[in-house]
């Protein structure tokens, strides 16, 4: 059956075919953004003559007969996060307004050099740091379905244009669930590859051990298509060590059948009840189309979401210490002597909860608390870590609630940090362990907004998990997979 | 007054000499622009990455096998934080519990130990520039890779600092991986100092004594803060743990920081890059390269060539002389020759450390020993060979060029008896000093032979007979 959806595919197959030309491509997604990013703040940037010139070189490539790449003259977006050579990068955070990078991110310089039809980039919490993309100091992006909701944090921008089709597709960077929980919140799919699968060169970093930038797709096909063109071994990040087997878009088809599909009882402490539901009704499917389902228990949850706000704050503090006013970025209008003016830009260009993460990182690393709190977290990584090795024994991919819920209301953060915090604790564990995982829509709730199931696999076992997720989505159709009635249609 | 005892142990922080930084692809040349080296990772922009220079690697065990370090198999980097201006990633990469190599250590000339802690890699900061009120950065040196190497508190005097310093230098020039250029600062060194009362074990509270970049303030710094310590601990007073500065000005140290004022560094895993590992196989490889080092040279000239303690001194003193030397000495019977010649008449032409250092001698080694070989041949007599070293150096001609056969055969005896003769009548004023008792005179007379035979007369055949000619006259 033939979606109306804007795929990365069948966007290939319209520009191929000459249905359309890039430009014109280009122009219709332009266009609604024009109309439609005022109400959803998905975009805090646009760059049409970026969008345009790379369309226009699409065009000529078409117009010689020359074949076109998957990926090329499909227009997307990235995350405030990913360095882009002159055009402003700024975290969605005060303290980098007016920064323009002088190099590109590798994931950028890839899709860039397959003429990747750049709209423009999108919105994000503070330095990724958030559940609701409400701490941008642009202000937050609106869920696609409810504008009355948020898109999810912290790739809120990305999430909301790939749902509201004002971009076909979009990078966005996942430390803590930063690409599943927005994606999941917009009914789209949203895949975190495992830690080095694709580079982090140019990646503005939050916590460095947990980053990892991914892409945030109207299908499952799609998000395997721009898996395979970003992941690879980039000899600028020594911590990445790129795709271990072929490309996932490949074996999308091959079967399920006989696929052990493990269910740990912890992924569903304190899940909203119709979450919960619609997590076990994707099992029932799974069951229905050949698969086994395992059931087990992962104890080393209990502990992951602590875990990660230590490792991730602490890493934090020493990632953001550069952003002192000296080089770029913000610097306060008066000060006297350096430390002032360091004091003062800071104080002034982070938000609060920024500075929140920034204190807690700096009093989890200090001496005298280090053993407490930071050490220990180490260790317990590492039992983490152990934890999913074993039950990968017993299983090929965790099927598990992305998050405890559908979208937040918006402008209704919780008084208590903690409470927000908790929102992470189905999404957190993998970055800890660094898994791949892909959260998929699987229903929606009473008010209509999105579920998210994920799918957690082994390392780089994207094929793996991307495979299941496709006979869901394939299985499931329009039930699950609805895209909202905006943006672009074609 | 008690007598008390110095305690010293030293941090030596070291340039290391690759052509590239620690983390880029940025060159680390002295003396550019300032901030013309640089670039988005070496200035910290946001999103970059490190990416670790194998030969930092290289370099840094080069440095720890020469100074008889374990190398560690598995080793790892770690981010030390502190937020200055010239630190443009708020935090250096250094290595902090798993460094590179440890345990090791360098012999004194008495025969002492002074034990390596450990020797770790780490990058360089950038530089602060103070002008007309203002304050600017320099990135250029950011990113410059360093080793720092650490000893344990075995140094018990300022000349045993000294001496450790001056080994160490040797050793790194020798094995090429550093200038160590203390000018340029590509060495520092910080002191940890305490004193104790001569004869206890315990040791005393120590102070560091920061960045000292020459012999001088290193020994005037010991000296005062040797003495500061004492008097402290004569009049009743504690010595505090801190951090002090070396002002040349008025020759004293004064306190940075005390150790409530220390920074917390919050060390922890640098997450952007893997582990560093050093197999055996590369350990072995790296060994093999290793070239023979200052004091095993010194052994080998001193035992093996015979040559005087002193001579081997000088010339192991400067790694290209003694490679010259090497070289040169091949095939010869007797080195010796080779190393007079050098130490003698070659040094003089090079009045500066900084000239020895560079050596551009005008000969080449194989043709100092083309000269040596005529002189253990007996072809060539000192005197002329010395002359004709002389003209080697300024022309850079071979001795076959300077010197034939004829004049190689010397004068025989009849035709310089005839010669001789002929000085002692042309010359009666010498002749009559000399005979007054001046003996120096038979000098001025030995001159008139030796200018008359163009330099071809054995001049200790003249001189003898000169001698007996003018007796035979009394």
């Amino acid at each position: 059956m033939e979606t109306e959806k804007s795929t990365i595919r069948r966007l290939h197959r319209l520009l191929s075919e000459k249905q359309l030309s890039c430009v014109e491509l280009a122009n219709a997604y332009i266009k609604a953004i024009d109309e439609e990013n005022k109400s959803l703040n998905a975009y805090v940037r646009t760059t049409p003559e970026t969008a345009l010139a790379a369309a226009g070189a699409v065009d000529k490539k078409i117009a010689a007969g020359e074949a076109l790449s998957p990926l090329e003259g499909i227009p997307m977006t990235l995350k405030d996060n990913i360095s882009t050579d002159g055009i402003e990068t700024t975290c969605c955070s005060k303290i980098l307004r007016g920064y323009v990078p002088i190099y590109d991110a590798t994931v950028w310089k890839t899709l860039k050099s397959q003429n990747a039809v750049l709209l423009g980039k999108t919105n994000m919490d503070e330095f990724a740091m958030g559940s609701r993309c409400e701490t941008s100091c642009f202000g937050g992006a609106k869920n696609p379905h409810s504008q009355n909701h948020v898109a999810g944090g912290s790739s809120g921008g990305v999430a909301s244009a790939v749902g509201a089709n004002l971009a076909a597709y979009g990078l966005g960077s996942d430390t803590g669930g930063s690409i599943r929980q927005p994606a999941s919140f917009c009914g789209v799919v949203g895949l975190k590859p495992t830690y080095g699968a694709v580079s982090r060169f140019g990646l503005i970093a939050y916590a460095s051990s947990l980053d990892q930038i991914g892409p945030i797709t109207a299908s499952v096909e799609d998000a395997a298509i721009v898996f395979d063109g970003i992941s690879g071994q980039d000899p600028m990040d020594s911590t990445s060590r790129g795709r271990r087997n072929g490309p996932a878009a490949d074996t999308l088809q091959e079967s399920i059948k006989g696929l052990r599909i493990g269910i740990a009882e912890e992924y569903f402490d304190g899940i909203r009840e119709d979450v919960r539901a619609a997590v076990e009704q994707a099992a029932e499917v799974y069951r229905s189309l050949g698969a086994e389902i395992v059931r087990f228990h992962l104890p080393a949850l209990s502990v992951a979401l602590p875990v990660y706000y230590i490792l991730a704050c602490a890493e934090a503090t020493s990632n953001l210490g550069r952003y002192d006013g000296v080089r770029y970025g913000h610097r306060a209008e008066s000060y006297v002597g350096v430390n002032d003016m360091i004091c003062k830009t800071r104080s002034e260009g982070f938000g609060k909860e920024v500075k929140r993460r920034i204190l807690l990182g700096n009093y989890v690393l200090s001496s005298g608390y280090y053993d407490a709190y930071y050490k220990k977290a180490q260790n317990l990584r590492g039992t983490i870590v152990r934890s999913f090795r074993e039950a990968f024994e017993s299983c090929d991919v965790i099927l598990a609630p992305t998050a405890p819920r559908t979208a937040f209301e918006a402008g209704k953060q919780a008084a208590d940090p903690v409470e927000e915090y908790l929102s992470d604790i189905c999404t957190v564990p993998v970055n800890i362990a660094g898994l791949p995982a892909v959260s998929v829509p699987c229903g929606f709730d009473a008010k209509g907004l999105p579920v998210g199931m994920q799918l957690i696999g082994n390392s780089f076992e994207e094929a793996k998990i991307l495979r299941a997720a496709y006979h869901y989505e394939r299985e499931t159709g329009d039930k699950t997979f609805r895209a909202a009635e905006r943006g672009v249609r074609l | 007054m008690r007598e008390y005892e110095l305690v010293a142990g030293l941090e030596t922080h070291i340039e290391l000499s690759t052509k590239t930084k620690i983390f880029c692809g940025c060159t680390t040349a002295f003396g550019a622009q300032p901030n013309t080296n640089c670039c988005p990772i070496c200035i910290g922009l946001p999103g970059t990455l490190p990416k670790l220079n194998e030969q930092v690697v290289r370099y840094a065990v080069m440095a720890g096998l020469a100074t008889n370090c374990k190398i560690n198999p598995v080793a790892k980097m770690d981010r030390k934080n502190y937020v200055y201006p010239d630190l443009p990633k708020a935090y250096q990469i250094s290595e902090y519990d798993k460094p590179l190599c440890y345990e090791g250590w360098i012999e004194l000339e008495s025969g002492k130990k002074i034990r390596i802690t450990r020797i770790h890699i780490e990058e360089d900061a950038g530089k602060l520039v103070h002008d007309r009120g203002d304050t600017y950065v320099d990135y250029n040196r950011g990113g410059v890779p360093l080793i720092e190497i650490v000893t344990e508190p075995d140094i018990r005097s300022i000349d045993e600092a000294r001496e450790y310093v001056e080994k160490l230098q040797l050793i790194m020039k020798y094995i090429g991986v550093s200038d160590c250029k203390m000018q340029e600062g590509s060495l520092r060194c910080d002191v940890n100092i305490s004193v104790r009362p001569k004869g206890t074990e315990k040791f005393g509270t120590r102070a560091e004594i920061k960045n000292m970049n020459s012999f001088t303030f290193m020994s005037k710094a010991m000296q005062y803060e040797f003495d500061r310590q004492v008097d402290l601990i004569e009049s009743g007073e504690a010595v505090v743990q801190e951090t002090r500065r070396y002002n040349d000005a008025d020759g004293t140290t004064m306190s940075m920081r005390g150790k409530e004022d220390a920074q917390d560094y919050r060390y922890f895993r640098e997450p952007d890059l893997v582990s560093i590992e050093t197999d055996e196989k590369t350990i072995e490889e790296i060994r093999a390269l290793l070239p023979e080092l200052p004091h095993e040279k010194y052994r080998r000239y001193v035992t093996g060539y015979g040559l005087p303690a002193a001579d081997a001194q000088l010339i192991t003193k400067y790694r290209r002389v003694a490679e010259y030397f090497d070289e040169a000495a091949k095939g010869l019977q007797n080195p010796k020759t080779a190393a007079n010649l050098i130490v003698g008449q070659m040094f003089r032409r090079f009045p500066t450390e900084a000239e020895k250092e560079e050596w551009a001698a005008g000969a080449t080694a194989e043709q100092l020993r083309e000269l040596v070989l005529l002189i253990e041949s007996g072809k060539l007599k000192m005197n002329l060979a010395k002359s004709t070293l002389e003209k080697m150096l300024d022309t850079g001609k071979p001795v076959s060029e300077l010197v034939s056969e004829e004049d190689m055969a010397g004068v025989d005896a009849g035709a310089l008896e005839g010669i001789c003769k002929e000085v002692l009548s042309n010359n009666p004023k010498a002749v009559g000093d000399f005979l007054g008792g001046k003996d120096a005179a038979i000098k001025s007379l030995l001159g008139g032979v030796m200018k008359a035979t163009r330099g071809k007369a054995d001049a200790v055949q003249a001189e003898t007979l000169l001698r007996t000619l003018i007796n035979q006259r009394k």
